[in-house]
């Protein structure tokens, strides 16, 4: 209990949809009538579920309803969920951006947040004088960006240019000079989103580094926000998961990215079910446990499960293909290959990949059913199968931004 | 009870808000921050040019010699025994530093809000920023009005302040302060509601002339005698004529006419307050 440094409690965001036009005037007398009379808000009764799919019936929605947790000291939180789950509105509301409509946010400490960093760039301004105006507004005071200054252009790896105005830098030195700046923050807890999908491979590498750091060497605080399952199972010591506005999950790490991967499917079928067809029925995407999933991701162990008929109950084969998003050809899984075919009238056919080898983006496959070894069936483009970036090697670790295609490997020595 | 367990937490983050929270303790946590902000309006303003600093003083001084030029000149306007030029460069020095108090201010929260949608810092530091870096323009323009002070009595004009001189500083803070209450009122209502802004850079180049800049408030009574309550009760005019009264000793004068400055620019800072105040927290919504 007493090492709860950040505790939220009840705390709702309602939004207004639509424009801001001479309804809001209207809106805001009706609320101001209300409020000198003493009654409170007519509109945060209404307001409509975080939803962005279906059709809005209100004029108002609650981007965050409810929402309750407790953040102890030394801990890195990942907060994950779909876009417009509410995540960014719930960092927001922790760095004090903006405010929350109803209940409160306690906290014992500093908080700084590395919100899309470099904002607060003046371009104008040299690297240097924007190193201090930068951790000025993130905090700092003059003596603690002195005292770091070296640092923090050593980190950046922009030395050559500190005396040039922001303007002409690079975007990608940008970023490399704002994050090292707000790495270079000591606040009690660290608000992070997202930073991580700007640099280079080589860069993001250094950040990853520097998270891991901060989190686990200093024991500082940490909430992390990102689409980068990878990351978030590498560095976040637990998890809450976000839908609709709401905590639909809270706890261990993975478990909560099996939650979300496999709750995505419910709301939002991210893989094409295959075209039904005499040969075939039903295609799934399962993970090891069996349970379905709508993504999948880099390095986890995927089956795939077909549902066939056999009318002649015997020497039916299967083959599913993959191709990228330019349907280049990758890679296929034939079952005759290693020796299975199918001589029952109906069944379930698994295909097991031990390790997936893609790297995040969408795939599509083809489907095509053999029997005794002529093509009778071949469905193009049958499904579409999502990839989000996962830990392939158990390092946390994955080469390059490119796509790519990730094979089990290892590297040993002998010392001479 | 609620103080007990609040007492604790370092802060509480929660959607109602006092009508003043100035916080100074957290602006002087921020004061590194402020003086930085100071600088970079300073500095950055003139970045990339040749002239530079030179600029602060080109501006006011053909803004003086224009309107000798016209309302002197061809409009015959007489300023007592006081150089024309001398009078108009008082007029507009004065004039100067309300306007960009108030210009300043009137776009902070929409033109800031790109970096108060993603940090949190007190963002009362930005309007004060703006009206410190403001002072030391005003500084700057104070220093070329003086140096002609200087050159016309060289050259034997009879100017010379009066003994309301000492009123300078109040007269310097009501001009702040009147920049300031309206600027930070525009600015929050401009974050739902653009129509200010395109108010805005209209009225206040209009305002100037309602605020007896260019002539003496003596004159405006003259010649327009049925509009003589506009200048009589806009406190501008009354600050811009005190500010010349006691420089150069010429103009209209009344202990009625200083309260009713003071008293408007102090209720107006207020209201700018209240509404900035108000509007800080959630302004990143409607914006």
């Amino acid at each position: 209990m007493d090492n709860i440094i950040l505790k939220a409690e009840n705390i709702s965001k309602q939004y207004r949809l639509g424009v801001v036009g001479t309804g809001t005037l209207s809106h805001d007398i009706n609320r101001f009538w209300h409020k000198i009379r003493g009654k409170g808000d007519p509109y945060a009764k209404v307001g409509s579920v975080n939803d962005r799919s279906t059709e809005a019936s209100e004029e108002y929605v609650w981007a965050l309803k409810d929402i309750n947790f407790n953040v102890r000291k030394g801990e890195v939180l990942g907060i994950i969920g779909k876009n417009g789950a509410g995540k960014s509105t719930l960092l927001k509301l922790l760095s004090r951006v903006t405010g929350p409509t109803t209940g409160s946010i306690k906290t014992k400490g500093r908080i700084a947040s590395l919100l899309e960093v470099g904002t607060g760039f003046h371009p104008e301004l040299t690297g240097k004088e924007n190193i201090y105006l930068n951790g000025a507004i993130l905090g700092m005071s003059k003596k603690e960006v002195e005292d770091k200054f070296d640092e923090i252009v050593d980190f950046s790896g922009c030395k050559k240019y500190v005396n040039t105005p922001v303007k002409r830098y690079s975007s990608g030195m940008r970023v490399r000079l704002a994050f090292a700046v707000a790495a270079h923050l000591e606040p009690e807890i660290l608000v992070i989103d997202e930073v991580l999908a700007v640099g280079d491979a080589e860069f993001q590498k250094k950040a990853i580094g520097k998270m891991q750091d901060i989190s686990k060497g200093e024991g500082r605080t940490v909430l992390f926000v990102s689409h980068d399952m990878g990351a978030i199972q590498n560095l976040c010591t637990r998890l809450l998961v976000l839908e609709n506005g709401g905590v639909c999950f809270e706890g261990n790490v993975s478990e909560g990215v099996e939650y979300y991967l496999q709750n995505n499917k419910a709301k939002e079928l991210n893989y094409k079910n295959a075209a039904v067809t005499e040969g075939i029925s039903s295609v799934k995407f399962l993970n090891s446990d069996f349970q379905e999933i709508g993504m999948v991701l880099t390095g986890q162990k995927v089956i795939v499960q077909v549902d066939y008929n056999n009318p002649e109950q015997k020497d039916l084969s299967l083959s599913i293909g993959f191709f990228d998003g330019l349907s280049n050809f990758l890679f296929s899984c034939r079952s005759d290959i290693v020796n299975l075919t199918m001589n029952s009238r109906k069944g379930k056919a698994y295909l097991e990949i031990h390790k997936w080898p893609l790297s995040p983006g969408f795939y599509h496959y083809n489907l095509a059913v053999h029997f005794k070894s002529t093509m009778v069936e071949n469905i193009k483009e049958a499904g579409t199968v999502e990839t989000e970036k996962g830990d392939f090697y158990g390092t946390g670790k994955l080469p390059g931004k490119k796509k790519a295609f990730y094979i089990d490997y290892n590297w040993s020595e002998d010392v001479l | 009870m609620n103080n007990k367990i609040s007492s604790d937490w370092l802060y509480e983050i929660t959607p109602n808000k006092k009508l003043i929270d100035l916080n100074l303790k957290e602006i002087w946590r921020y004061r590194d921050l402020l003086i930085l902000f100071v600088k970079r309006d300073i500095v950055t303003v003139y970045k990339q040019t040749i002239l530079g600093p030179l600029w602060f003083f080109i501006q006011p001084l053909f803004t003086s010699v224009i309107f000798t030029l016209v309302f002197n000149n061809v409009g015959g306007i007489a300023t007592g025994g006081v150089p024309n030029f001398l009078f108009n460069l008082a007029g507009i020095t004065a004039w100067n530093y309300f306007k960009s108090c108030l210009t300043g201010t009137s776009n902070i929260f929409r033109g800031n809000a790109s970096i108060f949608g993603k940090v949190y810092f007190p963002r009362a530091v930005m309007p004060l920023s703006i009206t410190i870096s403001n002072l030391m323009k005003f500084g700057i323009q104070l220093i070329i009005f003086i140096g002609f002070y200087v050159y016309y009595l060289f050259i034997g004009k009879e100017v010379a302040p009066n003994q309301n001189l000492v009123l300078f500083p109040v007269y310097v803070l009501m001009m702040a302060l009147m920049g300031l209450g309206f600027g930070m009122t525009i600015s929050a209502f401009t974050t739902k509601y653009r129509d200010l802004t395109v108010l805005v850079t209209f009225a206040v180049s209009l305002l100037m002339y309602v605020s007896a800049v260019p002539f003496p408030l003596s004159k405006a009574k003259e010649k327009l005698p049925e509009l003589e309550w506009v200048f009589e009760y806009n406190p501008i005019t009354q600050i811009i004529e005190g500010f010349r009264y006691m420089t150069i000793d010429y103009g209209t004068f009344t202990w009625g006419g200083f309260t009713y400055a003071l008293v408007f620019s102090v209720v107006i800072f207020l209201i700018g307050l209240i509404v900035f105040n108000r509007t800080e927290k959630n302004f990143i919504d409607t914006v």
